[in-house]
């Protein structure tokens, strides 16, 4: 009987990061064949009661809130501190996390803390014949998945990318008791100062937990090409993204780039404009559930990774796309 | 200014990976090998610091096989002067820890204003080891930094770092670890004189047995993780391409599609 599997729970400036109650959704089978309680972990400086009732109608039996004023901002520091004392203290069997841009940094320097096992950015949780714990993980950017296990661990951690695992539909009605820990830090324990926070105008949806990304590639031909995937972009509400060609090019800022050295991405729906769809591309959006690819030239390699082709000219295709969708949007 | 920069053989980003027939492991024969080009942002951004303050030194640590000294080679003809090769058979089959534990051992008794790494290397994804370095040499790290300013009395060090939606504006004591995203810079390529001075540089070779660290802290016996079992991919079914008399019919059938088959919007 081990003594629970915990999920961090992400804060945002106003929520929870959706890719926590993916996880506590899907960790619910794994915790009743272990027999293990599954507990979420918030950290931060008074911490909304509401989070809680969230997280409780996710899945969560217990909620942890780990405050403290030096948690009002995350530092690596503060943060990594603050969960590697409550690890160290209440022994959880696994703690997972979102692979996100924080739970990837925290997971890393808490593992090392605790000296836990970690595997990063997993697409799968199971628990093996013998009982054991078991994550599967691509690998060589997507080129081979590999099932991963952890023995000799104390501490099983492991991020979760977002956007993978179906979120269940919460339940209102389920409340779950709430434990607050102070946490113990000093100001000395953060080296780090934040100087500044610089917000990008950008997307309201970052792209690596957008539900639809609309990507253009070489063939949008300039920066101002990229309109059009604007335009159909706001018809239904996806989040705009680009190759490293088109990066390279000028056209989008590095920070929306989506492949192997860009940002690993796994929407519903991908719909790749103009994108010669390269084995470094693939990498970074294969696990998308549905990808569609809009290129005039019929030889083109994304053709043979996606669910549903165009080869015609996009700058004709896309218009008339988002034309309908928005006639299928007033129609409701 | 000395700076260390932690640099990975990988394979490059377009070879094909494949499995071993029993699943055990990738087979990386016949692979082409690069520097992890995360860890090349690295080193292009020492030579820069080293540029700008007109004196120090650019060490290459790396841990790996033989073969990582043609990558070493590579980042001393861009101008980093020496390199520490930890090559032993013993520190395999390790998992991140075990990694950043050596390379933490082997740094300790090094001079170094600044460590440089990659946000993470491209063969295992798993954008631990610079974060887990910093815990065990207790300095503190930036991830995912595209802009690095020193202050002039090397004491200091800003940063500009991509986090959702934007960026954050750092400030650390020095030395700290500062791990290298897209948008830092443009490596230079390796110059011909550069080349040739590379082949005279030193390249320390250190074994396990160099690290003082136990037989349970390194390779596979420390590891905390391990992968069981590699696989191919799934595939995709093959694409529907949609046929039509212009390109509207086609966007019209397409978005049909999506909204009644797929039920994507």
């Amino acid at each position: 009987m081990g003594k629970g599997i915990w999920v961090y729970a992400e804060l945002t400036e106003t929520s929870v990061r959706k890719v926590t109650f993916e996880i506590l959704s899907a960790v619910k089978s794994i915790a009743a064949k272990k027999g293990e309680e599954v507990c979420a972990v918030v950290l931060g400086k008074n911490i909304p009661e509401s989070v809680a009732d969230q997280c409780a109608s996710y899945g969560a039996d217990k909620v942890y809130f780990v405050e403290h004023e030096l948690l009002a901002n995350y530092t690596s520091d503060g943060y990594a501190k603050a969960l590697a004392d409550i690890i160290t203290r209440q022994q959880p069997s696994m703690v997972l996390f979102g692979a996100t841009v924080v739970g990837k940094d925290l997971s890393a320097k808490a593992a090392a803390k605790v000296s836990a096992g970690l595997a990063t950015d997993c697409t799968e949780l199971k628990v093996d014949d013998s009982g054991n714990f078991c994550v599967r993980r691509p690998m060589y950017a997507g080129k081979v998945y590999a099932d991963v296990g952890f023995p000799n661990a104390p501490v099983i951690m492991a991020s979760i990318r977002p956007n993978v695992l179906i979120p269940t539909p919460p339940d209102a009605s389920k409340k779950a008791p709430v434990e607050k820990v102070a946490a113990e830090l000093a100001a000395g324990d953060i080296r780090v100062t934040i100087v500044e926070t610089i917000k990008t105008a950008a997307a309201k949806v970052d792209l690596t937990e957008a539900e639809v990304i609309v990507s253009g590639g070489r063939g949008m031909k300039e920066a101002a090409g990229f309109k059009l995937l604007e335009d159909m972009a706001e018809i239904i509400g996806a989040t705009v993204g680009a190759s490293r060609a088109a990066v390279d090019a000028g056209w989008k800022p590095v920070a929306e780039q989506v492949g192997q050295t860009g940002k690993v991405v796994s929407p519903n729906l991908y719909i790749a404009c103009g994108i010669s769809g390269s084995i470094q591309h693939y990498a970074g959006m294969g696990t998308s559930k549905v990808i569609v690819a809009v290129n005039k030239d019929a030889e083109a390699p994304i053709f043979s990774k996606c669910d549903y082709g165009i080869v015609d000219d996009l700058f004709k295709v896309v218009p008339a796309m988002t034309q309908e969708m928005k006639k299928l949007k007033a129609e409701g | 200014m000395n700076s260390i920069v932690c640099l990975k053989q990988v394979p490059d980003t377009e070879a094909q990976i494949r499995v071993k027939p029993d699943g055990s492991d990738v087979l990386l024969q016949d692979v082409k090998f690069i520097i992890n080009p995360y860890d090349e942002y690295g080193v292009e951004e020492a030579l820069k610091l080293k540029e700008k303050f007109g004196q120090g030194t650019v060490t290459i640590a790396c841990l790996g096989p033989d073969r990582g000294v043609e990558s070493i080679r590579t980042a001393l003809a861009m101008g980093a002067d020496k390199a520490v090769h930890l090559d032993d058979p013993a520190l395999d089959g390790g998992d991140a820890f075990t990694t950043a534990r050596a390379l933490a051992e082997q740094i300790k008794g090094m001079e170094y204003d600044i460590i440089f790494c990659g946000k993470q290397a491209i063969d295992d994804d798993a954008a631990q080891v610079a974060v887990a370095l910093a815990e065990y040499l207790n300095i503190p790290h930036a991830n995912l930094v595209v802009k690095v300013e020193v202050a002039s009395d090397k004491k200091k060090v800003k940063v500009n770092r991509q986090i959702v939606g934007g960026e954050e504006v750092l400030e650390l004591p020095l030395p700290a670890v500062i791990t290298c995203q897209k948008g830092l810079n443009e490596p230079r390529y390796a110059s011909l004189p550069g080349i040739m001075k590379a082949k005279k540089k030193e390249i320390k070779a250190v074994k396990a047995a160099d690290l003082k660290l136990d037989a349970a802290q390194i390779g596979a016996a420390g590891a905390k993780s391990k992968v069981l079992k590699c696989y191919a991919p799934p595939q995709r079914k093959a694409a529907q391409i949609i046929d039509g008399e212009t390109p509207e019919a086609k966007a019209l059938k397409l978005v049909k599609l999506l909204r009644e088959e797929a039920k994507a919007i």
